[in-house]
């Protein structure tokens, strides 16, 4: 009974996120579920004390790092990088494409793949437009490396945040372990994506773009953002926690921009993190009652490269059914007992797998297709095709790499 | 005589250059451009995948990413027609491209449309956008090269006869 009632909120809160509807927020919806779950006693109120203060400092992380993102945006960070594109492409696809390569994967590393999706995707699609090319295969690079870029560091993906506090590893070895699986991840986006879309990357008659109408590199947030790579590498070094790194370039970030305080506060999306907190304490009342079990039952033991895989690919498939913040949520907890390999297969699941379904789960595709429907009909069996080209080798490309890497580093 | 032009991105200056040279002064023409809306959908649609996260504030609304695609088409439309420089229809279209195109010549007697696809010989030198064209459009259609047509020595040797093998 206790196990049917935290599945239960766990759907709802999930639908109500799916859904996004104005009158039943997600928040709002996740952290009912959870106060009821106490209040029925599925959970004690230790048990979601102690979920809540095992989440926080990761919540802190997060909002450091929204906050930091909306202070690159609000410097001019992503209409330069647009302008910088545009100049270097000299009008050529194929360079334009190496380009948004090159950013949307610097993007997701340091700046999440929030930041590549909601503030740097619009831009390489003006970006194409301006320069009169097909902006299909840009698109496509963003939207992909959004995901597959985002192997490299605890700080690139919400789902590394929360991997990277269970599984004890330091900062700069979790991105020695994950270097090689990234770049391994990036050469195959290149190769399927390049393939895929050849005729549109011909050279064409678009004329090069204008250098005086290029907008400059804001420096200031530049060198922060570099900084703050030197911190959060210096940071195990030093023996501080890399959330004081993060805050302090939040902080500088948004002393330099001057927003309003609520904007600050906008920016660092408080709902957002009500939510995942909440969904947090869900779904740790649910691991204790049979979920974890289950999940233990499904995933194989040991870190050798055949059970590697498989994390990997049990990760991918529960990411594509329920998204991948819920996937990580569940799956950790059993994969965290593992050690390092197991948590770190199973970020390459959860990572790359939502490339299948091109808003990040089932879920959200239908509803997405039953809101639309009386649109225009959108074509998803491309990105879908695409997205399976890309995944399969990516997850298994990537666990060998991990594999390797996890015997030398 | 009514011509349409298909002009996208890749290859409407060889089909203007073209067009320039196979129409009689009298055909009344128009530059077609068909925005493919499922890219605008992708690149709006992904914060959708972002699980709880706040609903974009302003940048990525879908209407921006149709204003920024709108004023592509007419620019594009617009050197199409210096560029063929005579008088001529501009038609701006979304949706599905191979679609568009086709209902587009619904009245016409021509199109001109380039090959797409990855310009090598043999049965796939069509991509799948030329060969719907091809097959659907209800008119005449003059398929241009994007480049310089292959030489006719590109032709590789002919199969052997089914019945010499083996024997």
């Amino acid at each position: 009974m206790s196990e049917a009632t935290a599945l239960v909120v766990l759907a709802l809160s999930l639908a109500a996120a799916v859904t996004g509807s104005r009158w039943a927020p997600d928040w709002a919806v996740a952290v009912g579920g959870a106060v009821l779950l106490v209040a029925l006693g599925v959970t004690s109120v230790t048990g979601a004390r102690h979920a809540l203060a095992s989440f926080a400092p990761t919540i802190g992380f997060l909002a450091a790092l929204l906050v930091l993102g909306d202070g690159c945006r609000r410097s001019g960070l992503f209409e330069a990088l647009g302008s910088t594109m545009a100049i270097g492409s000299r009008g050529r696809p194929r360079r334009l494409l190496a380009l948004v390569f090159a950013a949307a994967a610097g993007t997701t590393v340091v700046l999440s793949l929030d930041a590549t999706v909601v503030l740097l995707t619009p831009i390489v699609f003006a970006t194409a437009a301006g320069l009169r090319l097909s902006s299909r295969p840009h698109v496509y690079a963003c939207s992909h490396l959004a995901n597959t870029a985002s192997l490299l560091l605890p700080v690139s993906n919400l789902t590394n945040l929360l991997a990277f506090h269970a599984s004890g590893l330091s900062f700069t070895r979790f991105a020695a372990l994950m270097a090689l699986p990234w770049l391994a991840g990036l050469a195959i986006e290149w190769i399927v994506l390049t393939r895929a879309f050849r005729p549109e990357l011909l050279p064409t008659s678009a004329q090069a773009p204008d250098p005086e109408r290029s907008r400059p590199l804001p420096r200031f947030a530049l060198a922060v953002l570099a900084l703050t790579l030197v911190g959060f590498a210096a940071s195990s070094l030093i023996g501080i926690a890399p959330v004081w790194v993060a805050t302090l370039a939040a902080l500088v970030m948004t002393a330099r921009e001057r927003p309003q305080l609520s904007e600050v506060v906008r920016a660092a999306q408080p709902g957002f993190l009500a939510f995942v907190l909440a969904l947090a304490v869900i779904v740790t009342a649910a691991s204790a009652h049979g979920l974890s079990s289950a999940v233990d039952s499904l995933l194989p033991g040991g870190s050798g490269l055949l059970a590697l895989v498989a994390i990997a690919a049990i990760g991918a498939v529960l990411a594509n059914l329920v998204n991948n913040l819920p996937a990580t949520l569940i799956v950790l907890p059993v994969v965290a007992t593992g050690g390092a390999g197991p948590v770190l297969a199973m970020l390459i699941g959860v990572n790359i797998g939502p490339n299948v379904t091109y808003v990040g789960s089932l879920a959200t595709l239908l509803w997405r297709r039953i809101v639309h429907a009386h649109d225009e009909t959108v074509d998803i069996a491309e990105f879908v095709r695409l997205g399976a080209l890309t995944v399969v080798p990516a997850l298994v490309a990537c666990t060998v790499c991990l594999w390797l890497a996890l015997q030398v580093v | 005589m009514r011509a349409v032009i298909w002009i996208s991105e890749e290859t409407w200056m060889p089909c203007v250059r073209h067009a320039q040279e196979l129409l009689p002064a009298r055909a009344e023409v128009t530059l077609l451009h068909v925005a493919p809306s499922d890219v605008e959908e992708l690149a709006a649609g992904g914060p959708a995948g972002l699980l709880g996260r706040r609903r974009p504030p302003r940048p990525p609304h879908e209407r921006d990413l149709r204003a920024v695609s709108d004023a592509e088409a007419r620019q594009i439309l617009e050197a199409a027609r210096d560029l063929l420089g005579r008088d001529c229809a501009l038609a701006a279209r979304r949706g599905r491209v191979e679609r568009e195109v086709v209902a587009a010549c619904a009245d016409a007697d021509l199109l001109v449309a380039a090959r797409d696809g990855a310009r090598k010989l043999g049965p796939k030198s069509l991509g799948p956008r030329a060969r719907f064209i091809v097959d659907h459009a209800p008119c005449t259609v003059v398929l241009v090269w994007p480049e310089d047509p292959p030489g006719i020595d590109t032709i590789p040797p002919p199969p052997p006869h089914r019945g010499d093998t083996g024997h």
